[in-house]
């Protein structure tokens, strides 16, 4: 009986040493688990199309389209006729094998690149031919597509994402696309939604078998929001068409509620250029024309000097404080002696006697040169005065960034007493020295976008609201995020101005502005610039400026208008202007002779002076 | 007399077969199932052949049951004229055939074999064990000072003790040991070598000569309790273990059933050994006897080298899990073994 019962005890004994070893690897030991997921499962991203963009109106402006990389696994390849892809992709020998050697390098079972975005034409040429080469598919990714190509410097554009990136961001995945300017970079986070997760069953060779448990862990990606622009298409194209030939910059704003009509530079570029194979090459030409900079953006980067529409802060700020009524009558003999020996010329005629009024709409050098002195002999010392006018200038959003919903900008630059105390001694400078900013000549730098939004504050009497680009249908949130910002500035006093400005273009120097059936108010400017030409100060031909709002009560647009080198404001900025206006306001231009003169017009000749090493003639 | 048979049938061991072969049929669909539906008859694939060899086992199940037990006794002789030069596959270098026939140990165990000599092989498969991983001189040291212990405790026992016998196994206990490494290194082949390194944790290698047994151990630890349920082992379905619907049957069940399916087989198998056991037992005559004896001993080697193997308890060696494995040569030879248990079992008393 005993030999029973050792082998009943050896079987037993046995079963016993399994199930202890069951128990231990499959109800103790939990890192199993996680090995067999890491093992069998694969997660895969899905990403969700990126938001699309309208235009206020609705119009879509930018949508996704598919484009496709050609992928190959080197394992799965075998021989195959080069010479025929190439030929279909259009791409040189070398590069393919190039391209081959790193896919190999990098792995033999993974997919790698080998040609980037193949439009979805080129394609389907070599898609039916896909079975002659093993081991090469293609997978399909999405692009943007600008379906009214314009407003790239406001657009921005997309491209994949950078290791860099990826290491700062962890949410962001090899190949994945992220903004890169403009909107796509500052709503890169609605644009872009939420990427959810695919499981996959995979086998011992890595490959993909199917869906896991058919799909029920997926997690859906969160679509991605939409954004709806404060830019108007047509007018945008328009300005676009305006700007073609010229530098410069359109910057158009309602002033009641500081949305951007339209954001012009120029030179500037087809965001479709940007997207595809031939991006790089179009990325590096755009970055590489350093003379013409079509990447600068002229209407939030250029820092100019403001010129005689700076004279109306000045009239405003001299009302404000008392230095000046609107009676006020200083004399003007061509021009007049602001200091011992120093002239400054006026083109008014010897004698004139002119009001402000008078002053603002024929542009009097003297009448504001005297108001600034007022301005700052006013305080009790040139200090004080300087740095109260200063704050004025502050509170119309000069000196700073304005805050508005895109990455770039400039301060552009308003002096205050410790800059001159720095630059001269304290107290060694006063009104005569600095006497060149009462007629926006001086130290004075402003941007087009911060004279459009002081020119949307003077239209609004006396508040601007931050320009923005993206307009918010919450109401609650817009009116939290873009509140009315006061200037400081009694309403009373810019009856005067407005109507100096209307007068302006009903008969002083922007004559040309006028439309029939709105009643425009602007400012023309023309302002001497200097560069550093081979080492020497060199004066360049005047910039053409002009600042508007219409209609003259209740207004719907303001507008800045800059030309590089144009000369006369009249000559190009206040043509251009005028027709934004009267195309925005009317919705067609009348004038087709102004509208083909600005459209045809170029100042090429202009800008190839002084790159030609020969002497040059100015303001011809 | 006929229907008193149908009574007299060993039903337990019966129901315990058919869950086991029913247990077979289920995850050799789930190797085999890749998110189409297999028909279950079609010869072309591999559950479709093993449920036909079911159907015929199942056939023959009547067959077996009539014939009068006399006859396989009579006919033991022929059979093992004519089977006796099946006895030299085991100089083929395959351990899966040599340990087949080591199982018979159980007959020869109960028909009167030495127990002596079964604690001699026993412990020398231990010291053959801890060689490997010790040092020889300890092993030999430990060895010596058991001897003499249980030595001193027979003596204490015993008047009369000869000191022979314990001398003699001293000596062949150290010279084993010491012969261990020569054994070992020049009489294994190396893929013997890696299988017990990997086993005693020697080496570790997860992708190359280790990759089985650790693709093994993942798919049955991560089923966890209940299991990833029927066709959803993902380790099954990536096809990560080698020779799954074969030797390694059981790594499927355990990821899709998880402890309850791989605990459950365990026992079935457990309960069926010792119930061939207990009932060989009461055969009067040898012959019923020894067969059933060799019946339950031919099921233990299988099942504990086979379940050892995928738990990695014991070194890897290519045999089936009887009745579950995918094989139908396996199953109709099983099975008829098992008929033919029945019916001695059944014809006992008659």
């Amino acid at each position: 009986m005993i030999r029973k019962i050792v082998l009943l005890s050896i079987t037993l004994g046995s079963a016993l040493l399994f199930l202890v070893r069951l128990t231990t690897l499959q109800l103790l030991d939990t890192e199993y688990s996680e090995i067999s997921l890491n093992n069998a499962i694969e997660k895969r991203p899905i990403y969700p199309t990126r938001g699309l963009i309208y235009d206020r109106n609705g119009a879509l402006i930018v949508a996704n389209q598919p484009v496709y990389d050609l992928m190959v696994i080197p394992e799965n390849s075998a021989a195959f006729d080069t010479l025929e892809l190439t030929q279909l992709l259009s791409f040189s020998k070398d590069e393919l094998e190039i391209q081959l050697k790193k896919a190999k390098q990098y792995s033999r079972k993974l997919p790698s690149v080998i040609v980037r975005q193949v439009a979805k034409e080129e394609r389907a040429v070599l898609q039916e031919k896909l079975w002659k080469y093993p081991g090469f598919y293609f997978q399909k990714k999405t692009v943007r597509d600008y379906v009214i190509p314009i407003a790239a410097n406001v657009l921005g554009y997309t491209s994949e994402v950078n290791p860099n990136e990826i290491r700062l961001n962890e949410s962001y995945d090899l190949g994945e696309m992220i903004g890169r300017q403009g909107i796509e970079k500052t709503y890169e986070n609605q644009l872009r939604g939420e990427k959810g997760y695919a499981y996959y069953q995979k086998d011992r060779f890595n490959r993909i078998i199917g869906s896991y448990e058919n799909g029920d862990f997926d997690q859906k990606p969160k679509s991605s929001d939409d954004i709806t622009l404060t830019l108007d298409a047509t007018l945008q194209l328009y300005g676009e068409a305006l700007m073609q030939n010229k530098r410069g910059g359109i910057v158009a704003i309602e002033p009641s509620t500081g949305e951007v009509l339209a954001l012009v530079t120029a030179p500037n570029y087809n965001p479709n250029i940007l997207v595809g194979r031939t991006r790089t090459k179009n990325f590096s030409a755009l970055l590489q024309d350093t003379v013409a900079k079509p990447l600068f953006d002229r209407g939030l980067q250029a820092e100019y000097s403001p010129g005689s529409p700076f004279k109306v802060l000045n009239a405003l700020i001299g009302l404000q404080e008392n230095a000046i009524t609107e009676n006020t009558v200083f004399s003007c003999n061509q021009g007049h002696y602001y200091a011992r020996g120093a002239f400054m010329k006026c083109h008014c005629a010897m004698g004139t006697q002119n009001n402000l009024f008078e002053g603002i709409y024929k542009s009097c050098n003297s009448y504001f040169s005297k108001t600034y002195s007022r301005i700052l002999d006013g305080a009790e010392n040139s200090a004080e005065g300087m740095d109260r006018w200063k704050s004025y200038l502050n509170r119309f959003g000069l000196g700073n960034y304005l805050g508005y919903d895109l990455p770039i900008g400039k301060k552009g630059f308003i002096p205050g007493s410790t800059y001159y105390d720095r630059v001269y001694r304290k107290g060694a400078w006063s009104a005569p020295t600095v006497i060149s900013n009462a007629i926006g000549q001086g130290e004075v730098l402003t941007t087009p976008i911060q004279m459009a939004n002081f020119t949307a504050a003077i239209a609004n009497r006396g508040y601007y609201i931050k320009p923005h680009f993206t307009r918010l249908n919450n109401v609650m949130l817009r009116d939290s995020l873009y509140p009315k910002n006061e200037t400081g500035i009694d309403s009373k006093h810019f009856e005067t101005v407005v109507d100096g400005m209307h007068q302006v273009v009903e008969v002083g120097t922007a004559r040309i502005a006028k439309i029939k059936g709105i009643e425009v108010c602007g400012k023309t400017g023309t302002v001497e610039n200097f560069i550093r030409l081979d080492g020497e100060k060199t004066q360049l031909t005047d910039h053409s400026i002009f600042i508007a709002f219409a209609p003259k009560e209740n207004p719907k647009i303001a507008i800045t208008v800059f030309v590089e080198n144009g000369y006369w404001g009249s000559r190009w900025a206040a043509p251009i202007a005028s027709l934004m206006i009267e195309k925005y306001l009317n919705g067609e231009v009348q004038r087709g002779w102004l509208e083909d003169r600005m459209l045809n017009g170029s100042l090429q000749e202009e800008y190839d002076k002084p790159l030609s090493g020969k002497p040059f003639a100015i303001n011809e | 007399m006929n229907n008193n048979l149908i009574f007299r049938l060993d039903g337990i061991s019966l129901i315990i077969y058919l869950a086991l072969v029913c247990i077979g049929l289920i995850n050799i669909y789930s190797t085999g199932y890749s998110e189409e539906l297999i028909v279950l008859w079609n010869l072309e694939n591999p559950i479709g052949k093993q449920f036909w060899f079911f159907v015929v086992s199942l056939c023959l199940l009547p067959l077996v049951l009539f014939i009068k037990p006399n006859f396989f006794d009579h006919l033991s002789y022929l059979i093992l004229f004519i089977s006796l030069p099946i006895v030299l596959i085991i100089l083929q270098p395959d351990a899966g055939s040599a340990l087949v026939f080591l199982g018979l140990f159980f007959v020869l165990l109960r028909e009167g074999l030495d127990l002596r000599i079964f604690y001699l092989g026993l412990g020398m498969i231990s010291i053959f064990i801890f060689t490997l991983l010790f040092d020889p001189l300890w092993v030999s040291i430990c060895c010596l000072a058991l001897i003499l212990i249980s030595y001193g405790i027979i003596k204490n026992n015993q008047q009369r003790t000869s000191k022979t016998p314990f001398i003699t196994l001293m000596g062949l206990c150290v010279l084993f040991s010491y012969s261990v490494n020569f054994i070992f290194n020049s009489i294994f082949e190396q893929r013997h070598r890696d299988r017990f390194n990997i086993i005693l944790g020697l080496e570790t290698d997860t992708r190359g000569i280790g990759y089985n047994i650790n693709q093994s151990k993942i798919a049955i630890g991560s089923g966890g309790f209940s299991g990833k349920g029927f066709l959803n082992g993902t380790q099954t379905k990536g096809g990560f273990v080698p020779q799954q619907h074969t030797d390694y049957i059981f790594t499927t069940i355990s990821e899709e059933w998880g402890f309850l399916g791989s605990s459950s087989v365990v026992l079935l198998f457990t309960a069926l050994i010792c119930r061939v056991l207990i009932r060989a037992e009461r055969h009067s005559t040898t012959f019923p006897r020894a067969y059933s004896y060799g019946f339950a001993s031919m099921l233990f080697v299988h099942f504990f080298v086979n379940i050892g193997m995928t738990l990695g308890l014991v070194p890897t060696v290519g045999i089936p899990l009887p009745f579950v494995s995918y094989g139908g040569s396996s199953l109709l030879a099983f099975s008829l073994m098992l008929f033919i248990y029945l019916n001695f079992d059944a014809n006992r008393l008659s």
